[in-house]
């Protein structure tokens, strides 16, 4: 194929939303049997580029080619039918249809003109098949995971046939094992002379999979690169503007100090399981620990702190919180002992999307100072500040509506919920999911802190360098089963990965 | 297990189903003459207009809407058929399509305001219920007879079915459309999307569904559907007059609603809408047999059930919600 051939091109592209100028002339360029990473910090304006190509929000000005011809999609539908398919950051299916219609919904086969149910189950057997997913696909998708709802879209993409593929972020909540196959695909289709955008933080995919790297900044173009010629740091360094100050230094003194002190038992689980989701665990929790859970997909670590938390509610087993046995039977009870837990689940059980960012931050803190009790505006305002720049929450500001920040910022925006109601035990489930490496390793610095200050926090993430990094020990899950505890000089990951895989 | 959690979403459907029977066999245990299949084709013959109506409510509900114009829709269609008939005196043929014609367009009109001017569909509906109520006082403040020899034949008309019993005209048109709704809602694209929709409209519309032109469609569809249900409900009543149909909107948000489709949207029965229609028309035959009681007694008990089956919903929802995530 000759050099000048580009299968998407986009010139000067322009998007401004109230407040902020999303993308300032930016180009793209696509050729065919292309993978391309797409890479910038939360709030560089990646998502906006892929919706503005699709036809989800208009443009401004700019040119969009396919193919040569000249384009204006009008709605991801128009787009599809361009040869355009998309998934978009966060999952975007119908949780009450089945999985077999969310793969087909909009394309169903047709048998005689009325659809062939039979049929779509079948060929969404298969598709999933490829991805190694042995689901029923008859249940309603509701009934399944973040994780695997992620495969269904990516399932769904895979299957219309288009000359151009975009994902944005659909690795987030994916395994190693998943992400691997999902590449797999990704290079055949790519063999076929499919072009694909691919968005993600994961330094280590990008490098995985991708032959180019366009970086944006601010919603600025800072360069398109060939992926072999770009070293890591450099990569880094051009998303974020400056250079990358490690993590490494910092921290390694942090934990020792951590393990110093951490002979004060703050939580003590014993036998405490839920039937069909976890079985019954010991764990013990001391004050100013980070306790790592680690497992795979699925292997019950998010179960485990529903369990804790109240939500799945224990149907054996005891709780003792310093000492004291208590009764959990819901989040309520689980607040009011002093837990805090940031769910996985931001899109559903996360953020209020009509609600500004300040008063998506306020409120757990107003659940638990209750409901009558007035915070008042201006100490709301500094609140709010403190934690939008703590965390570099790029927003508009504390009143912008959170459903028009990144999605990585809404992530943000959640955190910052939990920490300001000062728990004495928190758990994060998936903190840093959909975090650019910048802001992740602000994350992490800020949770060893909190541990400093005596703050118990249970840390569940399926980045395993992430884990080593923030934990002072660790739980390792199986298929639903806690089957060992690992501490010390252990923590290292290529042990921890036996020990998860189980050799 | 699977079977456990299949029958969440049809617990509701299931009630009414059972509840119905119940009922039916109740109404046979304590009254002479109950038990014939001739009073259980009566209560189809008596709700054949609502049967209709309720079908493309249930349509709306399942989109997430509402459609409270219904009600007054029909009384502009007997209004409107029957000036055209007995005053302009035109022929049914003409009357008839161009009824359905006019109640689908008001539909439709209805829809591209919602959509298009994101306006709440009940404050839409609620313009269309007093707009299509008032016109019919334009066309006469009195009532209006249908003489028409062709609904009068209609009217009148009983289709013998074996052992003795009998059925309407209307019967069989609510029997037709419900066999539509139901291939329609399970096996087009349209019927899929619609569900989607109501599902969730964002997730729906970067699925590439054609969001808007389902919406508009689907109060187009339930203006045809209270149309159709005007004809025939002219034929039950053979007269036109502004009062005709008062609060049936009611009546036909809650067979949905007893027979399984909640308000919330994405989830909804064609057959549990039917069953929905039949409780009621049970329990005012109950209280017909019973002689003593009024009326009125239907919409208390109607009311209970509504109450019943809202608890049994959030019931419902609550325990899916706390067993969501269990693959
Ligand atoms: N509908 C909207 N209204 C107002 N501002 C918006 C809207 N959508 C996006 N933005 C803003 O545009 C900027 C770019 O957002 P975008 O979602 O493209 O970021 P991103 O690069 O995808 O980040 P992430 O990695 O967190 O997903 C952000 O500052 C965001 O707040
Ligand atoms: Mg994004």
């Amino acid at each position: 194929m000759d050099d000048a051939y580009f299968l998407l091109k986009a010139k000067g592209i322009c998007k401004a939303f109230p407040g902020v100028k999303a993308l300032n002339n930016v180009e793209f360029e696509l050729k065919p049997g292309e993978i391309h990473c797409l890479m910038g910090e939360n709030g560089a304006g990646k998502s906006t580029l892929i919706k503005v190509l699709t036809g989800v929000d208009p443009l401004d000005a700019g040119d969009i080619f396919l193919d040569g011809k000249a384009i204006a999609p009008k709605s991801p539908h128009h787009a599809q039918q361009l040869g355009i398919s998309t998934v978009y950051q966060e999952v975007n299916l119908c949780a009450n249809l089945s999985v077999a219609e969310n793969i087909f919904i909009g394309r169903e086969p047709l048998r005689f003109g009325s659809i062939d149910w039979k049929e779509m189950n079948r060929r969404s057997q298969e598709l999933l098949a490829k991805l190694s997913l042995g689901i029923d696909v008859t249940q309603p998708l509701e009934r399944y995971s973040v994780a695997i709802q992620q495969m269904v879209a990516i399932a769904r993409a895979l299957d219309i046939s288009a000359k151009v593929l975009i994902l944005d972020e659909p690795t987030s909540s994916l395994d190693a094992q998943e992400v691997e196959k999902l590449f797999g695909l990704m290079r055949k289709l790519k063999k076929q002379g499919l072009g694909i955008i691919f968005v993600t933080h994961f330094i280590e995919q990008v490098y995985a999979v991708s032959d180019k790297i366009t970086i944006l900044r601010n919603g600025e173009l800072v360069g398109s690169y060939e992926t072999v010629n770009l070293p890591r740091v450099q990569l880094i360094a051009k998303m974020i503007g400056k250079a990358f100050d490690g993590f490494e230094s910092s921290c390694k003194t942090l934990k020792l100090d951590i393990l110093q002190e951490s002979r004060n038992n703050f939580l003590r689980v014993r036998g405490l399981g839920h039937k069909g989701s976890i079985h019954p665990f010991d764990l013990d929790i001391s004050k100013g620990e980070v306790l790592g859970l680690v497992g795979l997909l699925g292997s019950g670590r998010t179960e485990v702190a529903r369990t804790i938390f109240g939500i799945d509610k224990a149907d054996s087993g005891e709780i003792a919180i310093e000492g004291q046995t208590v009764t959990i039977q819901n989040p309520a009870d689980a607040i009011q002992h002093g837990l805090a837990y940031c769910s996985e689940n931001r899109k559903t059980e996360g953020i209020i999307e009509n609600l500004s960012v300040r008063e998506n931050i306020i409120l757990a803190l107003q659940a638990k100072v209750g409901w009558m009790k007035y915070i008042p505006k201006k100490r709301q305002d500094e609140i709010s500040k403190k934690y939008i720049e703590l965390l570099n929450i790029k927003t508009a500001g504390p009143e912008q509506l959170i459903k028009n920040l990144s999605g990585g910022n809404q992530q943000k925006v959640i955190l910052a919920r939990w920490l300001l109601t000062e728990p004495k035990l928190l758990i994060l489930d998936e903190p840093t999911r959909g975090i650019d490496v910048g802001a992740k390793v602000e994350i992490q610095k800020l949770i060893l802190s909190l541990a400093e200050t005596g703050m118990s926090v249970v840390f569940i993430s399926s980045e395993l360098d992430e884990s080593v990094r923030c934990s002072s020990r660790m739980a390792v899950l199986r298929d639903r089963v806690k089957i060992a505890e690992i501490s010390g000089d252990e923590m290292e990951e290529k042990y921890i990965m036996q020990t998860i895989a189980g050799v | 297990m699977k079977k456990m959690q299949l029958s969440y979403k049809y617990i509701n459907l299931m009630i009414t189903v059972v509840l119905f029977f119940a009922l039916f066999a109740a109404g046979s245990v304590l009254y002479n003459g109950f038990f014939s299949t001739q009073v259980l084709l009566n209560m189809l013959i008596d709700n054949a207009f609502l049967i209709i109506t309720a079908i493309g409510m249930t349509f709306v509900l399942i989109i997430g809407g509402i459609d409270i114009s219904v009600g007054s829709v029909i009384a502009l269609v007997c209004m409107l058929s029957a000036y055209l008939l007995e005053i302009q005196h035109l022929s049914a043929i003409i009357v008839i399509p161009l009824m359905l014609l006019m109640g689908f367009l008001f539909g439709l009109v209805q829809g591209s305001f919602i959509h298009f001017f994101t306006i709440q569909p009940f404050i839409v509906t609620l313009a269309g219920m007093f707009l299509a109520r008032g016109l019919c006082y334009v066309i006469s403040i009195d009532t209006i007879m249908i003489t028409n020899p062709f609904y009068q034949f209609v009217a009148t008309y009983r289709i013998p079915l074996p052992f003795g019993n009998f059925i309407s005209i209307s019967v069989i048109i609510a029997l037709v459309l419900v066999l539509a709704a139901l291939y329609l809602s399970n096996y087009t694209k349209f019927g899929r999307a619609v569900y989607a929709i109501g599902g969730n409209a964002q997730s729906a519309m970067l699925m590439g569904l054609p969001v808007g032109r389902t919406k508009v469609l689907v109060y187009g569809l339930s203006g045809f559907c209270s149309a159709l249900s005007g004809v025939v409900f002219s034929f039950y009543m053979l007269s036109g007059y502004g009062l005709h149909a008062m609060g049936l909107e009611m009546d036909a948000i809650a067979s949905a609603v007893i027979g399984g489709t909640p308000l919330t949207g994405g989830v909804g029965f064609v057959t549990g809408t039917l069953f929905g229609v039949l409780i009621q028309g049970v329990i005012q035959t109950l209280i017909m047999f019973q002689g003593t009681l009024s009326s009125w007694w239907t919409k208390i008990a109607v009311a209970f059930l509504l109450c019943l089956f809202i608890v049994l919903q959030r019931i419902v929802v609550f325990r899916k919600e706390r067993t969501k995530s269990i693959s």
